[in-house]
């Protein structure tokens, strides 16, 4: 069971618990897990859990990556065309 | 980027029909040329099997990737015999038997949980182990179980309740570990002779707990390439090409698709609060049979909270569902259509095996996607 949901953390009430907003509903979520986490900060929620904090630099890099790796195709036949 | 309260955006870019498209062009262009099923990967993870076909990925791919289902679903793999104690438990009038919704259709040796709960049995689904504790909280007068179901992702939390429940000196309250942890699982796998794996897509959300170098032994002993893949459809994409690659080009090694949640060493904080209070043990896996070390028992420090050792019980014969090939479903050797049950006996509705009662299950996802895969 891998299920887990990446939200944003809306309230952080103590160091344990905090709440999150899914498809409308307030959720409580156990810190625990996590040694620094702030409001507004993205994490991934599992049983209730918070078990890690979600990199966003991370989560663009991949992006960035899997567009060239997408497009590399298109970028090679433009550069033939620019060549010719 | 605009922010929301809600995360999309770490799901919705990952699912960009454009890069997709380019990925998968991408993907058939390594894999031209290349003979069918000369490259089978394993997905190990149950989520990853649901998403898979969920994307659409799984019919599309290119017949030279095969892709083989693994026993990554802790529900699928928990051996009748922990079902058939837990459901003991909640015969028993002074208990309380908590569990995650998964477990309670799942057939034991005579009955579920679901139809124990049906005729008496005091059996609740909670969502986390803090609804498990707060039970407890509730019901001084009764002894509550929680049944540990899970691999690495799950057992932090069930560890996180224990020690709290010690804490607080909580004295109704105890767990049921049924809980397995993946690598070991991975090994026995890679040094299988009739999968002839050529590399693992290995589990996101355990790896956000074990870290990606928990499988450096894995790809040192086998030379299996491990790539941790996320769930989005461009996850799974950009997963598949970086094993492809690494297959194409005779390399092995762990590498991470997953980084925006995935980290090297992994959740330190999970894993000590997991130490603190589990240890490996030997566990059964349905299908695999025994793998040592591939369990986690609750530690001698808290046998008061180990509910087999503070209140032992006594399930009734274990017996296996006869004509269930879920044992061979689990190790990839067969797909579901090919157990004679599959469909005609064997239905969410009327589950003979833990295969299609899981959510996450392969057969269950079989069951529910797979109409246009059957040659």
């Amino acid at each position: 069971m891998c299920l887990a949901v990446p939200v944003r953390l809306k309230e952080k009430k103590s160091d344990a618990l905090g709440t999150f907003e899914y498809g409308g509903v307030l959720k409580d979520v156990s810190l625990q897990l996590l040694s620094e986490v702030n409001e507004g900060d993205y994490i991934l929620v599992h049983a209730g859990f918070a078990i890690e904090k979600l990199d966003e630099a991370e989560a663009e890099e991949t992006l960035v990556l899997m567009r060239e790796m997408a497009f590399l195709k298109a970028a090679d036949e433009q550069a033939a065309e620019e060549h010719n | 980027m605009a922010a929301d309260s809600s995360g999309m955006r770490y799901t919705k870019w990952f699912r960009d029909g454009d890069i997709a498209r380019g990925l998968f062009a991408r993907l058939e262009e390594m894999l031209s040329g290349v003979p069918a099923a000369a490259i089978p990967l394993m997905e190990v993870c149950g989520t990853h099997t649901v998403a898979l076909f969920r994307s659409g990925i799984r019919r599309a791919l290119p017949k030279a990737a095969r892709l083989i289902s693994g026993p990554g679903c802790p529900v699928c793999v928990t051996p009748n015999v922990l079902i058939d104690k837990a459901i003991a438990y909640a015969n028993e009038p002074e208990f309380i038997v908590t569990t995650f919704g998964d477990m309670m259709r799942v057939p034991g040796s005579e009955t579920s949980l679901e139809k124990a709960r049906g005729v008496g049995a005091d059996v609740r689904i909670v969502y986390s182990t803090m609804d498990a504790l707060e039970t407890a909280r509730e019901n001084p007068d009764k002894k509550v179980v929680f049944f540990g179901i899970g691999f690495e992702t799950t057992a932090p939390t069930v560890a996180a309740a224990i020690i709290q429940a010690r804490a607080e000196k909580l004295n109704n309250f105890a767990v049921v570990s049924a809980h397995k942890t993946v690598p070991a699982a991975l090994e026995a796998l890679a040094g299988n002779p009739e999968l002839k794996l050529k590399g693992f897509i290995c589990p996101g959300h355990v790896s956000v707990i074990i870290g990606s170098r928990a499988y450096l032994p894995i790809v040192e002993t086998y030379n299996m390439p491990c790539v941790i893949t996320g769930f989005e459809p461009l996850d799974l994409l950009q997963g598949i090409m970086m094993l492809v690659e690494q297959a194409l080009a005779g390399r092995a090694e762990v590498r991470s698709q997953y980084s925006r949640a995935v980290s090297e060493e992994g959740n330190r904080k999970a894993l000590d609060l997991m130490n603190k209070v589990f240890e490996p043990s030997d566990s059964i896996w349905r299908g695999i049979g025994p793998i040592p070390g591939s369990g986690l028992a609750i530690r001698e420090e808290y046998a008061d909270l180990d509910a087999e050792a503070r209140w032992p019980v006594a399930p009734c014969a274990t017996r296996e569902n006869p004509g269930c090939r879920c044992a061979e479903v689990l190790m990839g050797l067969i797909e579901p259509p090919q157990c004679a049950l599959f469909k005609k006996v064997c239905t969410p509705e009327a589950p003979v095996g833990a295969c299609m009662v899981s959510s996450e299950g392969t057969c269950a996802a079989y069951f529910k996607y797979g109409d246009e895969l059957i040659d």
